[in-house]
């Protein structure tokens, strides 16, 4: 069973959709006990990442998405749910998040010519190459994740070099959006579900 | 490179996209999802869709097809038209629209673009605005409403920043003097716009060939452009545009 964690950050449709599209019904959950049974967990998000904590807390749904994340099964972070996996982010005044991957999430600079935040498609080049190189996908974000050591795809915006995607074993997580991203995304996901 | 965005335009009576002139002379192009559906595989790098009758019958949007759309395409859209209040926002973000555009109620209730920011995040709140020249404002462009039938004594690109401050994440600028004529798009007022405010610029109206979309980015600092009758009657497909705009060196999006 596939868990979409619900923790009241964001519309989570359209994630729902693509995993339809490609033949797998989801379960969009708040329950810790369903987020435990699942083989695979996705834990996507958009807001603001101090009420994205505070509703994990708040919905007891923290310590699952921590065991789910060290657990070894298949694990998908989206957008502000890729970013909390960091240790700590800028953003709100400064947040200490769930610090599973180590590395900051920063604010992007005030750069002329560049609007925050970024709204579009833009290229994720790929650490080891590959037919994937170059591909662009959907970003909407005014936050970035540093380069860390578990970074597999590289984005560049506003002068900035950052984190569009790491792997940790069968933890993935992406800055854009897999199930915004047309025929590219589809394939990401499908390649996720293999693994 | 973040590209430059291509998005077709569809505006939808009664269940069937339409196209007209100045809001006049619709003529029946097809099914919004079957559109919706071409347009993605073509290239479109984002869609969007006014339900046009909603306001003047009154009624809410037609969720249903927002539903469809959302299912199956795999591109963000945009829905406007029969929006009047939050939940109606909401609902057209739940049935799995990335954005909301509000164009006319956001003349008559500002608050609306706070609001919605606040609940969706400014991402999701799209200010529609409908200029057209005149010497009554500093700018020498005043908002229209209601379909080009209201004059407020609004500039244009106050307006604009003051959307911008509200919490509108995107400034679709659809020039009324350009629309449907298939000139080229309106280059001073989205320029002005572009320049004035620190969110994604769209320009909208008068788009006839893939070099005018060219203009748009490389001399009015547009972020994305909206096509709609050029690609609706067949002139050009939206890989025809992205060639000519790739070949221009406008950083695009080729790999669909």
């Amino acid at each position: 069973m596939l868990a979409i964690v619900d923790y009241k950050a964001g519309n989570l449709t359209s994630v729902r959709n693509a995993f339809a599209a490609l033949g797998v019904e989801a379960v969009v959950t708040r329950d810790p006990e369903v987020i435990r049974a699942a083989d695979r967990i996705v834990f996507p998000g958009v807001g603001a990442a101090k009420s994205a904590m505070e509703n994990l807390r708040e919905l007891g749904l923290e310590a699952a998405v921590r065991e789910a994340a060290a657990s070894g099964k298949p694990f998908l972070g989206i957008c502000l749910g890729m970013q909390i996996l960091f240790a700590h982010t800028e953003e709100d005044g400064g947040v200490d998040t769930l610090g599973i991957l180590p590395g900051q999430v920063r604010l992007f600079p005030d750069v002329p010519g560049f609007k925050v935040p970024e709204i579009g498609w833009n290229q994720v080049r790929i650490k080891d190459g590959g037919a994937k190189d170059g591909l662009e996908y959907y970003f909407v974000h005014s936050y970035y994740a540093e380069v860390v050591p578990e970074t597999v795809g590289f984005t560049e915006y506003a002068g900035v070099t950052f984190t569009a995607m790491v792997k940790k074993g069968n933890l993935w997580a992406c800055q854009f959006h897999p199930e915004k991203s047309g025929r590219v995304g589809l394939e990401l996901l499908k390649e996720w579900l293999a693994c | 490179m973040l590209t430059k965005r291509v998005i077709p335009c569809l505006d939808v009576r009664n269940g069937r996209v339409t196209k007209g002139v100045k809001f006049k002379n619709n003529v029946d192009l097809g099914d919004p999802v079957e559109m919706a559906v071409a347009y993605s595989d073509g290239g479109a790098d984002e869609l969007v869709f006014y339900d046009i009758t909603a306001s003047a019958e009154r009624r809410p949007i037609d969720i249903g097809m927002v539903e469809a759309v959302a299912k199956a395409v795999r591109i963000p859209f945009a829905v406007g038209g029969g929006i009047s209040c939050l939940a109606d926002m909401e609902r057209v973000i739940l049935a799995g629209a990335e954005k909301i555009s509000v164009n006319s109620l956001a003349v008559r209730n500002p608050q609306i673009i706070s609001e919605g920011a606040v609940a969706f995040g400014r991402q999701c709140v799209v200010l529609g605005m409908d200029p057209v020249r005149s010497a009554k404002c500093p700018s020498g462009y005043e908002i229209t409403t209601r379909g080009f039938r209201e004059f407020t004594g609004i500039d244009a690109v106050e307006w604009a920043k003051r959307a911008a401050d509200l919490g509108a994440g995107e400034i679709v600028v659809n020039s009324v003097d350009a629309d449907g004529t298939r000139d080229g798009f309106e280059l001073e007022i989205t320029r002005l716009i572009a320049e004035a405010v620190n969110v994604p610029v769209v320009a909208s109206g008068g788009a006839g060939k893939p070099e005018h979309l060219v203009t748009v980015f490389e001399q009015a600092k547009a972020d994305a452009a909206i096509v709609a009758g050029m690609i609706h009657f067949g002139d050009y497909t939206i890989g025809q545009i992205k060639d000519v705009m790739h070949a221009a060196g406008v950083p695009t999006r080729m790999s669909y």
